[in-house]
């Protein structure tokens, strides 16, 4: 019971592993800093190993299993408690974020070797992972909050990690930036659960929210607006439209970075807030839509995007919105089981596709083009294995991970609603293409750089074992579900019924229909048909006939150009709401409001006073008589003044 | 208390009663004298003086209201102003040996330094 009496142990090593490398660092040499670095990762994946095994023993009515530590805000009614607690949502979201953590900075003590930067990197990384934890074991929306911007903040710093490239800083203000917006309404949200319940932790919220009644399409009330608002945080942090457009920017930021925040964990907190509050969605079936159809949408949206990218990094930034786009889908159709399966299984391909994408970029030198790479298999095998595990996980293969993740979402979501599933079952194609495009371009065909240039080496051990760790997750991490083609039980969905006790029908129909189609049917099942053609596609296209992309992008020219230049959501941004920022910003606010009004009062002010002290200090001779004179004439008048008033 | 008030009492028999307005109109001519002293005279002695006069003629007036109303507080308001008016005094004329030493002149047009 020792992590479960004390569980701010988890957050608190990597926060100590942060604050020591954050303040000594600078005099450390590398060796010492990914000690102290690993040593706190590796201490909170043990601590979480030894939470998961102090969990199962407890008994059922022990569940959810809350500790508050010390009551942290007191003022009037309003009181929130620094409090965690832990159920079986927890306890997966642990997993993932400490496992795929660990490994990842396994991988960056290789990958940030050469980098001047390299105990500010693991600082920064070890604050986000304090955050993460916080956000994950929070028990009421306030603790949420403060673990919700303390990532942001962090994907910020490593956004922006090489301050000297212009185009990093810009990236991390604009990830900044995007999600203030997001943060905004989820701020409103938590205050408008505040007002309506009286409280912000889960452990009342949740049972007064299920409490209430069901409100119907069409007469929203107070539960809709607070499952919108909250929508509008999770949209911002996990990068759903409109507010997707910092994710693809921030993969300035180095590579395990991206597959470690903007990936694996930080972008799927959005994911786990609308799972966290699924009780306030299941009442507002309105907000229930409009999750769904924003998530598919994303994802078909994002998924065109990913089709003509040439940055290896910005075809798998693509990638993921359109992945976390299937995540609210899920939570959209009431699968939410379903959504935080294909989070972890996500994180696991994902991260896993970033790293091996990192594995090559240091492969090939810094280079990040795929068209200035190709026919480097041979010379990279361990990559290339893990990369092609991973990409079959994505692709929704059979028997793959991300297959069980993925079907289980569209099943949900041929149930809910048949047009949503047609995009669903479309982006799987797209997403099947998009990827082996990836792997064709990057490692097959003939070369397409100066080898005398380019020193192709395979990476070091450091990075080569999280990537073959990470491997066996993406092929092995998604049987937890397989038992559903044989029509048994999910053991995955099982494990969370608990937590998603309102929507318990929904898996279980689930492995009815799925039981009564048989094995077969789901082996060839429409998504995995689109998969397959989308492989199909993606090899015809860059390794039978690799002049074919060149003759469309020629013949289409138009819807080309258009994806190309990713339907040019930015320019609009710009166009629509940057630049006429900035032009009432410089304009008005500047030189009007700025120098006119408030310049001009505080000057103002200024020059009255100097003025007038001016002209009244030739008052002031220094001559005592002069003074006695004015004391004089000041009796006088009051004297005659008080005189006159009485009479 | 009784009986000094009885022994200074304005009905004393046999005697003619001078009226307290007499007194205060004393006072205020001198009052006045040390105002306008002060005010126009340039030697620092001369104004010093003039303190002591408005001073004085506020003792008076004092006294006289004292008498008048046959309460002996304004008395011994007197003894107090006669006693910070002497460690006045003191104080006073040693700052102005100090000037008159320092600046050669009691001339007060000249003593303004505080100005700058």
């Amino acid at each position: 019971m020792l992590v479960l009496t004390y569980l701010w142990i988890i957050p608190l090593l990597p926060l100590l592993g942060a604050a020591a490398n954050g303040i000594f660092g600078r005099g450390w040499n590398k060796g010492i800093v990914s000690a102290v670095a690993l040593s706190s990762t590796t201490l909170a994946f043990i601590a979480t190993v030894e939470l998961v095994r102090e969990f199962m023993a407890l008994p059922a009515d022990q569940i959810p299993w809350t500790r508050a530590y010390f009551p942290w805000i007191s003022a009037g009614g309003f009181r929130a408690d620094f409090a965690l607690r832990v159920d079986q949502l927890t306890v997966i979201m642990l997993l993932v974020v400490t496992g795929v953590g660990w490994l990842i900075h396994i991988y960056s003590t290789g990958y940030m070797h050469d980098d001047p930067g390299y105990y500010r990197f693991f600082a920064y990384l070890n604050l986000f992972m304090f955050f993460m934890l916080l956000l994950v074991l929070a028990a009421n929306y306030l603790v949420m909050f403060v673990g919700w911007e303390g990532v942001g903040l962090c994907s910020y710093l490593l956004i922006g990690f090489f301050f000297l490239k212009q185009s990093a800083t810009n990236a991390g203000n604009k990830a900044f930036w995007v999600n203030r917006i997001g943060d905004f309404g989820f701020i409103l949200g938590v205050l408008l659960i505040f007002r309506t319940f009286g409280t912000l932790d889960f452990a009342t919220v949740l049972p007064k929210a299920a409490a209430m009644p069901v409100e119907p399409v069409g007469q929203s009330g107070v539960l809709t607006t607070i499952a919108l608002l909250l929508f509008v945080g999770a949209a911002g942090k996990s990068a759903q439209l409109p507010l997707y457009v910092w994710l693809p920017d921030a993969m300035e930021g180095p590579t395990p970075v991206s597959a470690l925040i903007h990936a694996a964990t930080m972008v799927t907190a959005g994911v786990y807030m609308v799972a966290r509050s699924h009780v306030i969605f299941l009442n507002a079936p309105f907000a229930m839509q409009v999750v769904a159809f924003v998530g598919c949408v994303t994802a078909l949206f994002a998924a065109t995007i990913g089709l003509v990218q040439t940055d290896i990094k910005k075809v798998l930034a693509y990638s993921t919105v359109s992945q976390l786009g299937y995540m609210f889908l899920a939570c959209g159709v009431g699968a939410f089981g379903a959504g935080v399966f294909h989070l972890m299984t996500h994180a696991f391909f994902k991260g896993l596709l970033f790293l091996a994408a990192g594995s090559v970029i240091h492969a090939m030198g810094g280079e990040q083009d795929m068209r200035k790479m190709g026919g480097l298999r041979k010379k990279i095998p361990w990559t290339f294995w893990t990369m092609f595990m991973g990409t079959l996980a994505i692709a929704g293969i059979p028997g793959f991970s991300g297959f069980f993740s993925k079907d289980e979402i569209l099943l949900a979501t041929q149930r809910a609603n048949t047009p949503l599933w047609i995009l669903g079952v479309l982006t799987a194609g797209l997403t099947s293409f998009y990827m082996f495009r990836l792997l064709f371009l990057t490692f097959f065909g003939e070369q397409r750089f100066d080898e005398h240039h380019v020193h192709v080496h395979e990476s070091p051990r450091s990075m080569v074992i999280p990537l073959v760790v990470l491997a066996i997750l993406a092929v092995g991490g998604g049987w937890m579900a397989a038992p559903l083609l044989w029509g048994k039980a999910n053991y995955f969905a099982e494990y969370l019924s608990p937590v998603f006790v309102a929507n318990q029908e929904a898996p279980a129909a689930a492995a009815e229909s799925a039981g009564g189609a048989g094995l077969l049917q789901a082996l060839l099942g429409a998504p995995v048909i689109a998969g397959l053609v989308g492989l199909f596609l993606a090899w015809w296209f860059y390794i039978r006939s690799p002049e074919t992309p060149k003759k469309l992008a020629v013949s289409l020219a138009a819807l080309y150009k258009l994806l190309s230049g990713k339907y040019f959501i930015d320019e609009l941004y710009a166009a629509v709401i940057v630049r006429p920022l900035v032009w009432i910003s410089d304009r008005i606010l500047w030189h009007v409001v700025d120098e006119g009004v408030i310049d001009g009062t505080v000057n103002g002010v200024a020059r009255v006073s100097r003025e007038s002290g001016d002209r009244l200090r030739h008052a002031s001779t220094g001559n005592i008589r002069t003074y006695a004179a004015w004391i004089l004439i000041g009796v006088v008048v009051f004297t005659s003044l008080l005189l006159w008033m009485v009479s | 208390m009784q009986g000094v008030l009885d022994a200074v009492g304005p009905e004393s028999p046999g005697g003619v009663v001078v009226p307290t307005s007499y007194y205060l109109v004393l006072s205020a001519v001198l009052f006045g004298l040390g105002v306008v002293a002060f005010v126009f005279k340039r030697n620092i002695i001369t104004i010093f003086m003039s303190i002591e006069l408005m001073l004085n003629a506020v003792n008076l007036a004092f006294v006289a209201f004292s008498r008048a109303l046959g309460q002996l507080q304004g008395q011994v308001f007197v003894f107090f102003v006669i006693v910070v008016a002497a460690a006045e005094a003191a104080v006073g004329l040693a700052i102005i040996i100090v000037i008159a030493r320092n600046r050669g002149t009691l001339d007060v047009e000249r003593v303004d330094s505080l100005k700058h």
